[in-house]
């Protein structure tokens, strides 16, 4: 057995250490991390994947520790990566989500991973799909992903989570936020946290008006609730409705948006692995110099470039 | 795509104290040269510290401490960090840390102690010089 197959043995039996050095080769995008992601590849799809998004400081890192305190009430196993912003300025980055969350540092049953976006639009980091693969793999039962601090278009966590929480707190707008394209349109289920707080009916009712004029939305409706992270309550209510919307995916829908992000995914690795094929070449051959070349001088334009690339490609 | 190493540091608070101003300035001069800092909040044990740094495969831990209590806590993380197979971990550490005792700590594997005063850059380049092989060759 070569060393990548003991690692991902390990992987597969749950080794801790195992994990993260995976997870790491697979976020620095090492040689070997495309392999190990093939090899893990069969063994996942059985977690139930969580994600949770809302705007900074909603208290998503808190509600995210008290469903950990829960599920593992309840026997289960869990895995979290949660994602914070790389700076675009100096490459560095505060990973601070699990400073809610070291209760469960020592839990064998729980592994918490912190990640940086290193610069990828959307709220994840690119390699966070996989870093989910590998949680999955190692056999957690639920996985829950935090992206960074969603505002308004931060929405790639739809390609990766069964069940979307979108963690919000009163006084943060009104019902012409509600309205406003984005992270609204993604919620399963919103949860109005820090409801101990004025106004907490009021960001319900705007939430819920909101969700009403979705009159053309068949199949699940998402569901609001009042959520007090900090004391733990409506956790046991916010466990019921995952539950009830794992069912409710159980009966097509799961199936349906697997399909769906297969398709996407597969579209996003054709084109960037024939992408960079083609640019490698034309960089070895110095055509890659000539091409922009012309393209300054407006000789051509870089879509008839393209164009032109691809029709000798396909001859050859 | 192309391989893209990060030096990745934890910066963690033992036992029992309540002030975090230090550890906070120090997480912000390393993120701020391009490192990923976690952060792992205040009074941990040396389990939960050693066990983050594992879940987050760090090649830095920063312990910072101005309790007293450095002489019973820092030898159970190194303790700990070697029974996981963890020694190659870079480790250093700062707060009010007597004199006397740095050549103790030194001893068992404490790579450098900050005192109060210390400057950011030097500290920056500490970590930079002292994991720069380490990034390079990605073990």
């Amino acid at each position: 057995m070569d060393q990548i197959e003991q690692l991902v043995q390990s992987v597969l039996q749950g080794n801790r250490r195992s994990i993260a050095k995976t997870i790491t080769l697979i976020e620095n995008n090492e040689p070997e991390a495309q392999k190990i992601v093939s090899m893990l590849y069969p063994e996942t799809g059985k977690t139930h994947v969580i994600g949770v998004t809302g705007p900074t400081g909603s208290g998503k890192s808190t509600l995210i520790e008290k469903l950990i305190r829960e599920l593992r009430k309840r026997g289960k196993t869990v895995g979290v990566v949660a994602v914070d912003p790389t700076s675009p300025f100096t490459g560095g980055a505060f990973l601070g989500d699990r400073v809610r969350m070291q209760e469960h540092s020592t839990d064998e049953g729980v592994f918490i991973r912190s990640m940086a976006n290193r610069n990828a639009p959307g709220g994840l980091a690119k390699a966070t799909k996989d870093v989910i693969r590998v949680l999955d793999a190692s056999g957690k039962d639920i996985v829950i992903v935090e992206t960074v601090g969603a505002g308004q278009s931060e929405v790639e966590i739809v390609k990766v989570a069964h069940t979307i929480i979108v963690v919000l707190a009163p006084g943060l707008g009104d019902d012409i936020q509600a309205i406003k394209a984005g992270i609204m349109e993604i919620g399963d289920i919103f949860a109005v946290n820090k409801a101990d707080r004025q106004n907490a009916n009021k960001a319900i009712s705007d939430i819920q008006a909101m969700l009403e004029m979705d009159t053309e939305k068949t199949g699940w409706k998402p569901s609001v609730l009042k959520t007090t992270a900090l004391t733990g309550e409506g956790i046991t209510e916010l466990l019921a409705i995952i539950e009830e919307h794992k069912e409710y995916l159980k009966m097509g829908a799961l199936e349906a948006n697997r399909k769906e992000n297969v398709e996407t995914e597969l579209a996003e690795a054709i084109k960037q692995k024939i992408a960079e094929s083609i640019i490698e070449d034309l960089k070895r051959k110095g055509e890659w110099e000539k091409l922009t070349q012309k393209i300054l001088t407006r000789e051509t334009d870089p879509y008839s470039a393209a164009d032109m690339l691809l029709k000798k490609a396909k001859r050859n | 795509m192309t391989t893209e190493r990060k030096i990745r540091v934890l910066i963690a608070k033992p036992g029992l104290d309540s002030h975090d101003r230090g550890a906070k300035i120090v997480a912000r001069a390393l993120r701020d040269a391009g490192m990923e800092v976690i952060y792992t909040g205040l009074r941990q044990t040396p389990e939960q510290i050693v066990e983050t740094a594992l879940q987050e495969d760090v090649d830095v831990i920063g312990l910072s401490i101005l309790s007293g209590a450095h002489t019973t806590l820092f030898p159970k993380i190194m303790e700990f960090l070697k029974n996981k197979g963890m020694d190659t971990v870079l480790v250093f550490a700062g707060g009010i840390i007597p004199q006397e005792d740095v050549p103790a700590l030194k001893k068992i594997g404490i790579k450098e102690i900050f005192g109060p005063g210390t400057s950011t850059s030097v500290l920056v380049k500490f970590v930079q010089e002292n994991t720069r092989k380490k990034i390079a060759t990605g073990c």
